[in-house]
């Protein structure tokens, strides 16, 4: 890859950075927090951002930066004390920020009009006329003056006579005159006389004050410019007059002498002197502080890199556990040294596929930073107040799982903001502050994940809920429900309770598709409210998609395993609850309810249909759009873990199977794809269950 | 004799950008982080010209000049300050802290090594 082009890259992944960290210090702010280092932080952010994209000539992104950064430095330098109003702007630009970034990097055209209108509220924040002053010089620096000046078509030769007294403070500052005339010898012919005049006996000699001037004549093509940038970095620590030959200034005659031999003479001498002269304040900064920030050490690997290795240790794991099972049915003797070493092969697995499986886990946190911005779009479109309170952002989960949450997630801070919560002036009323708090939280809690997304608003308004299913024919309309079912049919497909679709919830997506999504990771969603107080949504995951916890089962000798996560429960199976519906049909009754009844060995073609389902063990699960069927079969065996094997890259895609899995007796044994597998065949006669009840 | 130049700043992008124009130029480059850690390098690999950043994390640029100047071993070296503003404040401020010179950001690589020319003995 061409060096620029790499460092571009780099360049936005350091803007993602800078990004994250922007925003991390601006809600730190938010929450009152003033400290130098959290201002300063902020500020280096925008600064960096700024810095880089003058590098790559990202003109929109420099000015707008430079605006931000302008604002955040009269934070930084106490002039400017960010009221609410303040900090809400300074989070809007860092988000107009992060899109003008994301434009940059895509090389869209970005519409400039919101960012014109965040740098008007900024101009208008730090009064005006000053900053707009500050553009136009900031502008300017993108042309380097002195540089087109050398591009300048070459003129006739000019002669310069050049007067230069270095004062002590130029040598302190670590300027060489040696380099200067060097420099200035790269643009034409020089002659330099030194004049030692002033140079003191050695008693008296001072090591690290300046003595020497020097009368210097340049011949050169360059205009004068050129001459004076040489000399930019001494202004002021000198006396210089540059003139052109024609006006001469009379300089004072000169001692002619070898510049370097004194230079050198002074270079060799003054460090020793120094040396004394400068002990004390050596010692000093010696023992100055020098701490350590802890910074942990990371390094960027390939996602491929780790994939493969947790794909190895899924062999591994399963190779381990056959080569226990050989070894325990084999051996005449059970040697007790051979069982632990086993058993010690075993821990030492499940070690490494724990550590490898912790490669790909990732905090939460830049999920849910993300979802502070769509807090604060959301609470700007509906005209609410809204703080977003986040806890356990540290919480790792599996990197697609983080990845495959934000739209789920997206949608129900979004309902939570605009269905969920009250108006300012509604809250009040009812005696709550009048800003409404989305909690967002993640926390590990045996094995799984769990998010919760809560507001403190109305609760969800369950007549009206009701209303609405059975507008829609989701519930007949003299079905008695449960606070808890009524919550539940926000999930059912077609359910929307916004009458009407407002341009924030209303996607085309409803919450159906949230739990979809959540199950399709393996996942579960619930809820709770309580009227006037508000809803929490529950979201329990795996912390990885590499492994998962499923019953083993068995239909006519073949193995196969029933995700855990589908299972609701294993029910009795009484030849009395079985209930014939058409030729080939049958259903369960499953406590006043009845339920398909799937059996699993005909719908995979493993057996022929039974005319009779009297035999065996029924399974009741919940397909991913909250429908329950039993699925029948012959023998539950266990419940464990199994490593994931995509049927689909090793074989083909077969309907009803999920992936596969390889068992520790080797054998190799299909995960139920159980949405496919109840969902087509029955898809005509059972929108939901029927409630026995109301039906007898 | 190679030109040995540490490079201070908390970028990444820049710092990859110094490195890229520096060593096209055929410098020997070494870089740190913030102030404090180019201390510890610049004790490390005695370099013969300091560029650094002014605003970064622990230790800023101004601090990291004030102490390099007070290091009796390493107060005669070059330091070029890089900075976005050619705001004149900034600037008086960074030589009153001891700095050589300057570098405006956005930096041409030619005008870079130009600066670099002029401060290294």
């Amino acid at each position: 890859m061409d060096p620029m082009a790499e460092i571009r890259l780099t360049f936005f992944q350091e803007c993602e950075e800078q990004l994250t960290a922007l925003e991390n210090g601006l809600l730190a702010m938010q929450e009152g927090e003033s400290d130098s280092e959290t201002v300063n932080a902020v500020f280096r952010a925008v600064h960096s951002i700024k810095g880089g994209a003058g590098a790559f000539k990202l003109d929109a992104l420099v000015s707008f930066a430079h605006v931000f950064e302008t604002a955040l430095d009269k934070v930084r330098s106490g002039q400017l004390v960010p009221e609410a109003e303040a900090m809400k702007l300074f989070l809007r630009a860092a988000d107009a920020l992060a899109d003008l970034v994301s434009a940059s990097r895509d090389g869209a055209v970005a519409d400039t009009a919101p960012y014109a209108g965040i740098e008007e509220e900024f101009n208008a924040l730090i009064g005006g006329g000053g900053a707009a002053a500050e553009d136009d010089e900031f502008a300017g620096l993108d042309f380097q003056p002195i540089v087109t000046a050398f591009a300048e078509p070459a003129t006739a030769r000019n002669s310069y006579h050049i007067r230069f007294r270095p004062l002590r403070d130029l040598y302190a500052k670590a300027n060489e005159p040696l380099a200067l005339f060097r420099e200035l010898g790269r643009l034409g012919t020089l002659e330099a006389q030194c004049d030692i005049k002033n140079l003191p006996f050695l008693d008296t000699f001072e090591p690290e004050d300046s003595y020497l001037s020097w009368q210097l004549t340049l011949d050169t093509e360059n205009p004068i410019a050129a001459v004076k940038e040489i000399f930019d970095f001494v202004e002021g620590d000198c006396d210089l007059v540059i003139a052109p030959a024609s006006t001469e200034a009379s300089a004072p005659p000169l001692q002619e002498m070898d510049i370097t031999a004194i230079l050198r003479k002074v270079r060799e001498e003054a460090p020793a002197i120094a040396a004394v002269t400068a002990a004390a304040p050596a010692a000093d900064a010696d023992s100055a502080p020098r701490a350590k920030a802890v910074v942990q050490p990371t390094i960027r690997v390939d996602l491929d890199r780790v994939d493969r290795l947790i794909n190895l240790v899924g062999e591994l794991v399963i190779n381990q556990a056959m080569l226990t099972q050989r070894v325990l049915h084999s051996s005449h003797v059970r040697d007790r040294e051979v069982t632990s070493s086993l058993e010690e092969l075993e821990r030492l697995t499940r070690e490494i596929q724990e550590s490898v499986m912790a490669i790909r886990a990732q905090p939460v946190r830049p999920l849910f930073q993300r979802m502070s911005r769509i807090v604060r779009e959301v609470a700007d479109a509906t005209a609410k107040d809204v703080r977003l309170r986040t806890e356990g952002e540290a919480t790792e989960v599996d990197k697609t799982v983080v990845e495959l949450l934000a739209d789920p997630l997206t949608h129900m801070i979004r309902n939570a903001v605009d269905h969920g919560l009250e108006s300012p002036e509604q809250r009040s009323a009812l005696g709550k502050p009048p800003e409404g708090t989305v909690r967002l939280a993640a926390a590990h809690r045996s094995g799984r994940v769990i998010i919760e997304v809560s507001d403190d608003g109305q609760g969800i308004n369950r007549p009206k809920v009701l209303q609405k299913a059975i507008a829609n024919g989701l519930v007949p309309p003299d079905a008695q429900l449960s606070d808890s079912e009524i919550d539940n049919l926000l999930f059912l497909p077609g359910f929307s309770t916004a009458s009407s679709v407002s341009n924030i919830s209303g996607r085309g997506v409803g919450m159906d598709v949230v739990k979809r999504s959540i199950q399709a990771l393996g996942g579960r969603i619930s809820i709770s409210s309580a009227p006037g107080q508000g809803s929490t949504f529950t979201l329990s995951l795996p912390l990885t998609l590499a492994v998962l916890d499923g019953i083993v089962v068995t239909v006519d000798e073949q193995v196969f395993v029933i995700p855990l996560t589908a299972i609701v429960e294993t029910v009795k199976h009484e030849p009395s609850r079985i209930h014939h519906l058409g030729d080939h049909s049958f259903v369960l009754r499953v406590r006043d309810v009845l339920v398909p009844l799937v059996d699993v060995g005909a719908e995979l073609g493993v057996r022929a249909p039974a005319s009779d389902l009297r035999s065996g063990v029924a399974i009741l699960i919940e397909t991913a759009n909250g429908t329950r069927s039993a699925l029948l079969v012959d023998n539950i065996q266990d419940q464990r873990q199994v490593v994931i094997k995509s049927l689909e890259t090793n074989y083909m895609r077969v309907d009803g199977i999920a992936a596969a899995t390889i068992l520790g007796d080797g054998r190799v044994a299909m995960i139920l794809d159980v949405d496919a597998l109840v969902g087509p065949r029955h898809h005509e006669w059972n929108p939901a269950e029927i409630p026995l009840a109301k039906a007898s | 004799m190679t030109v040995t130049i540490l490079t201070v700043d908390d970028s990444r992008t820049m710092r990859d950008m110094l490195r890229m124009a520096l060593v096209d130029a055929g410098f020997r480059v070494v870089q740190a982080e913030d102030g404090l850690h180019g201390l510890d390098v610049l004790r490390a690999e005695q370099p013969h010209v300091v560029i650094t950043d002014i605003n970064m994390p622990r230790m800023d640029g101004f601090g990291f000049i004030e102490a390099v100047r007070q290091d009796v071993q390493y107060r005669a070296i070059p330091i070029l300050v890089l900075t976005t503003e050619s705001d004149d404040e900034k600037k008086l401020r960074a030589r009153r802290a001891g700095a050589t010179g300057w570098i405006v950001k956005p930096f041409d690589p030619a005008k870079l090594v130009a600066a670099v020319r002029r401060v290294a003995a």
